[in-house]
Parts: structure tokens; sequence; C-alpha cells
């Protein structure tokens, strides 16, 4: 009897050391922490998706290369976490990797969720590369940690303003934007380089990122007779309001920022696409100096590029190599080297700016023609 | 003028939408005082099912016309949505008919949301886009554009209405349903089989709401997995405000609840001096639902309650 229990007890002593004994080499610092954020539900989730293939690629890359750091053997570990696109739940989902240890953070996806989640990475001295929150604020926190790789709205928004007046023609221009951090802040840089190059802005109205009912708002629009439709948002609503434009016999072109510029796009707003014309900070893929390489690799895992995919990828990378430079995984090392970051990445070179930008990122732009997206230009 | 009018036709068809799946609410209401806040994931699984066998259908008979694959695709969404209902009722709702009501009200938002994320497993997670399948006819009357299909939907949930109407006001069944929602117990003393009646509540609620649910795929181009849950609030919101347990209730409220909203939506930015501004739209259902609880607790039509059914 007496025995019995000793024996018991015994056991699950040992059992215990086992584990923790287990869990210490595999472990024990040989492990690098790094989270990727990005809305993995909801109807961004394809954008998502891409974001945590393009930074795995980056990490299956380097670990299948081996990296070494301080003078041992070091495995990158990637969380991919879910912010659901929203900002309550990207503070939630912040604060989740802080406490798991990540030592970066890749993400998030919208601008509207990077930016709350950039002050609990701030606080926590976290290195945060965001490879596609593009609105102003986001950098101009003044927080140390906030980095991004991608050409921001004020960049993007002013390219686009200029466009629809000086290229497009557009005289009369409506402004719909569904009020994200991303389409606010898109639709007020374009609203500001229009006026400047002469077009008259006749509305401004407002949806939110989970509408997909436009006609009263394209009606009222509509009524001001206006020749161009700027649209600041995403997808799955820029797609249906395509499809509502032709159906109300509303004659005005539809422009859009990064949030149109895909694949999903053209399948939601079907035929009706035709003639959409989209703006994307960054070189086309193809142009892109790693493009056709990295759209080989990427789609034989993961399918077709939506948009942002290169930017994760070289994000990990802008990283890894500021990690290789302080030859340590610390966040308050690593943070130290990232200014100095000069990558020649997939998107283009990487340079950081004393706020975190991107040093002169570029803007495409694209027209849908025969059910395509086609350059039109790039500007720098 | 012409904008004012084609607000009013963005209403209409909108409004015809939010009626058809008022209907599914104020029934079940009507019998079992249970608010169903399920239905409106029947209607998204009814999008669904019919998006499915579209796509289906399109892969292996790329000759059959457009009209005749969305017909197909509505017919099996009918049935599958009848059955997702009768299995509902049976499994989630009967089990707790004499349980205190706060039990159903808590087991149907667990439904909801059960049914959201099955959806979710099944269609993924993404936006459905709808095939451009349907003819897109234009007219143009008075400066308004009114396609097609805007027309089909209008007709289409008018008829099921009538339908409806006949059916609850003239057939045995109608008849029985009307009894079961004065008094249950009598009903069940005069030999109506009660618990048939209310599976067949459920079943003719959730055939209109697969209705709806491709009407609404179909006008919008896409559907998706939580598609039915901002629908089915202004459904009820509908029904509430026409009286709920009240189907001609119902009807109004859906009609006039989209004629609000779109009326609302297009010229609140313009009367306010862009204080307020169209992201406003769907506060509009909330908004009225107040004002009419607040002074006319039964809604519009609530009064006749020996109506309901």
């Amino acid at each position: 009897m007496n025995f019995g229990k000793h024996a018991i007890s015994a056991l699950s002593l040992a059992l215990a050391l086992a584990l923790s004994g287990c869990g210490k080499t595999e472990d024990a610092g040989n492990i690098i922490k790094i989270g990727s954020v990005a809305p993995l539900t909801g109807p961004q989730t394809h954008i998502g998706k891409d974001n945590e293939n393009g930074a795995r690629l980056a990490v299956d890359e380097i670990n299948a290369k081996g990296l070494e750091l301080g003078g041992k053997k070091v495995k990158l570990e990637l969380f991919g976490e879910d912010d659901q696109a929203e900002p309550k739940t990207a503070t939630i989902v912040a604060q989740k990797l802080v406490d798991a240890g990540v030592v970066a953070v890749i993400g998030h996806l919208n601008s509207g969720t990077t930016i709350p989640a950039s002050k609990i990475y701030h606080d926590a001295g976290i290195p945060q590369i965001s490879p596609s929150a593009t609105a102003v604020a986001y950098t101009a926190q003044g927080y140390n940690t906030a980095f991004r790789v991608m050409a921001n709205d004020a960049q993007q928004g002013k390219a686009l303003g200029q466009f629809a007046v000086n290229k497009m023609g557009a005289k009369r221009i409506a402004i719909i934007d569904d009020r994200t951090a991303y389409g606010q802040g898109l639709a007020g840089e374009f609203e500001k380089a229009a006026t400047a190059a002469g077009g008259e802005i006749v509305a401004h109205e407002f949806t939110n990122d989970r509408a997909t009912d436009f006609n009263a708002i394209l009606t009222s629009i509509k009524g001001k007779s206006p020749d161009l439709l700027f649209f600041g948002g995403m997808d799955p609503q820029g797609g249906p309001m395509a499809r509502q434009l032709k159906r109300l016999g509303l004659n005005a072109k539809l422009l859009g920022g990064d949030g149109l510029q895909n694949a999903n796009f053209m399948k939601l707003a079907g035929a009706d696409a035709e003639g959409v014309v989209a703006s994307s900070p960054g070189l086309p893929i193809d142009s892109m100096p790693g493009g056709p390489e990295f759209r080989k690799k990427f789609e034989a895992k993961y399918g077709v590029i939506q948009v942002y995919a290169p930017y994760a990828y070289d994000a990990v990378y802008a990283l890894v190599e500021a990690m290789k430079r302080a030859n340590s995984a610390e966040p308050a090392k690593v943070l130290a080297e990232l200014p100095k970051t000069d990558l020649q990445g997939v998107s283009g070179p990487i340079r950081f700016d004393a706020k975190g930008d991107t040093e002169g990122g570029a803007v495409t732009l694209y027209e849908v023609k025969n059910g395509a997206w086609q350059v039109l230009e790039t500007v720098k | 003028m012409d904008i004012f009018l084609q607000q009013l036709v963005n209403g209409l068809v909108l409004g015809s939408i939010y009626a058809l799946v008022a209907l599914g609410y104020t029934m079940v209401y009507g019998i079992l005082e249970l608010i169903n806040f399920a239905h409106g994931e029947v209607t998204m699984i009814g999008a669904m099912v019919a998006l499915s066998v579209i796509g289906v259908l399109m892969g292996a008979a790329p000759d059959l016309p457009g009209v005749m694959v969305v017909l197909a695709g509505i017919l099996v969404a009918i049935p599958a949505c009848m059955a997702l209902a009768f299995g509902i009722e049976k499994i989630a709702y009967r089990p707790l008919r004499k349980a205190p009501r706060l039990a159903p009200l808590i087991t149907a938002i667990g439904v909801s949301i059960i049914l959201q994320n099955l959806a979710m497993l099944i269609w993924g997670r993404q936006y459905v886009s709808f095939p451009p399948l349907l003819p897109t006819i234009r007219f143009e009357f008075l400066g308004a554009h009114i396609s097609l299909l805007q027309i089909a939907i209008v007709v289409l949930a008018v008829t099921i209405m009538a339908g409806l109407w006949l059916l609850v006001e003239k057939s045995r069944l109608g008849r029985a349903m009307r009894a079961t929602a004065q008094s249950k117990e009598v009903a069940q003393l005069m030999g109506v089989n009660v618990d048939r009646v209310i599976s067949a509540t459920f079943i003719i609620g959730a055939a209109i709401a697969a209705i709806a649910g491709v009407m609404v795929s179909a006008y919008y181009g896409l559907a998706h997995y939580y598609m039915g849950f901002m629908l089915g609030l202004k459904a009820f919101s509908a029904a509430v405000l026409g009286g709920i347990g009240n189907i001609a209730g119902a009807m109004l409220g859906g009609l006039l609840l989209g004629v609000i909203e779109a009326l609302g939506a297009g010229y609140i930015g313009d009367i306010t001096g862009g204080f307020l501004g169209s992201h406003y739209q769907d506060v509009f259902a909330f908004f009225v639902l107040i004002l009419v609880l607040v002074f006319r607790p039964s809604g519009l039509l609530g009064e006749r309650v020996a109506n309901r059914a």
C-alpha cells in the first residue's frame, strides 16, 4: 500500500522532471518567436492570409538556410494571429503576443488595427514592421518601434489625387470612404491633392467596412453628377459598389487605392470591374527586382498572390538582417539596428527614414482592361 | 425628382427583402412568442446552398440558361432551409417549450452563432461572389434606373406575401396556425396537432427565407457567412415596426423600413449639411425601432392580436 503510493509519487516526479527537461532543451533561447498579425476571419481573410503566407515563406527560407545569432544556432517561429480587422481585437492580440514573448511583430494588415496595436508594442519595446498599413498616423506617433515597408497614404493619396485631375481629366469628384483609419486617411489625402490640382469635390459620403448596400449613397451622389468617384476602402465594399454604380446608371469612373487593387475585387465586381482604376504602393510584382522569382516561390506553396505578400516577406528579411547585425534577437538591440536597414528586397530597396517610413516609396496605377489589372504608370 | 424616385425604388427593393425575412420572425413569434434569432442565419444558409448548387451546375452544364441555373439553386436551397429549420425547432426549441421564455431566446442566439460558424467552416470566410447569370436589362423610368432583377425581386416578394396571406387565412393549416397562436391548449383540445403546426410554421418561414437569401445575394452579387446577422436584425426591426406576430405588419414594416433607410441614407448628409453622414444608414432601422417601441409598443398594426399567426 505504502509502497504503491511512493511509487506513484516517484513516478509522477520523474515524469514532471522529464517533461520540464523536455521543454527546456526545446526552448532555451534557440527559438525566436516572431508574431504575424492580420485578419484571418471576416471579409479580408484572403488578404490577411496572404500577409501571413508571405511572412511564413521568408521564415521557412531563413530556417532552411540556418540562422546563427551570438554563436548559437537559432530557429525562427512565426506566430500567426487573427485581429479580425477590428481595432479592439488588435490590441488583445497584440498583448497576447507580447505576453507570449515574441521579439518582433510583422503586422498588422489594416491601419485601423496597426495604430492601436503599435502602442502596446512600443510600451513593450518590441519592433513592429507593418507590410501594409499605409495610414500616415501610424509612424507619426513618434514611436521608435514602428516601421513600414510600403509607401504611406500621403504618398499614395497625393499620387491618386493628381492622377485623377491631371491624367483622368476629372472635374467634379465624389468621394466615399469607409470610415476606417485607412479609408478615411486615404480619402483625406486624395481630397487635398485633387483640390490642389484644381478638381471640385461635389460630395463626400461615408459607409462602413461591413456594408454591401451602397444604392442610397450612390443615388444621392448621382444627383450631383460627378465624373469621377473615389472610394477609400477595401475590395469587399469596392466590388459591390462597382456593380451598383453601373446598375444605377451613374456615369462616373471609379478610382480606388490599394484596397481595391487585387484579384478579389475583380471577382466581386465581375464585368463591372472594367475601367476601374486603382493604385498600389510599390511596383507591380513583375516589375519588382525580385518579383518574378518571388511569384514562382510563393505560388508553388500558397497559390495566387493577393497584394501584400512580397511586403510581408521583405519585412521579415529586414527584421532578420537587423538581428544579424545586432548578433542578437533581443528587441532593444534589434531596434537599434533597424533604422540602419539597407536591404535589396523583393519589392525594391528598403531604407527607413527617421519616422520609420520607407524612403521614396513608389506608387503604381492600374486599370482593369479586358478583365485584368493592367499597369497604367508608376509615380515616384 | 429622378433622384427621389431612384431612392424610392432602392428602398422598395430592399424593403421587399426585409419583409420576406420579417415574415419568418413574425410567424414564429405569433405562435411561440419566441424571437427566433437564428432566422437570419437560415437566410444566409439559403444563399450559400443556392450559390454552391449554381457553382456546380455552371461547371456541369455550362450551356444551361442563367435563369434556369439560378432557379435550380433556389429549388435546392428551399428544401435545405426547410430541413434546417425543422431540425433547429426539433433539437433546440422543442425541448425548451415549457421552459421560461428567456431560455429559448438564449438558445436561439446560440443556434445563430453555431450556424454562422458552421457556414464559415463549410463555405470559408471569404465573400462568395454571385456569378453574372441573370440578364442585366435596365429600364429608365422618369430618370430612375430600374433593373429587371429589381422588378423580379419586388414581384416575387409580393407574390409570396400574397400566397402566405392566403395560406394563413384560407387553408386548413392556416386555420390551425391561427388557432395555435390564440391558445395552444385549446387548439390541442380541438384536435389540432400543435407540434406539427409549429414545425410547419418554422418550415414555411425557412422556405421564404431561402428565397430571400438568394435574392439578397443576386442583388448585391455576393454572399458571406455573416450576411444573415445584420439582415436578421433589420428584418426583426421590421417585424416589430409592423407589430410582431402580425403578418400584414411584417410586410408593411419591411417595406417601410427599406424606404426609410434608403431615403434616410440618401438625404441625411444634405439635410444636416454634412453634420451627420450616410454612414448612419444602419442606424435608421434601430432608430425607428426605438421610436416605435416608445410611442406604439405593439407596432403599427399590432393591435389585432387575434389576427396574428
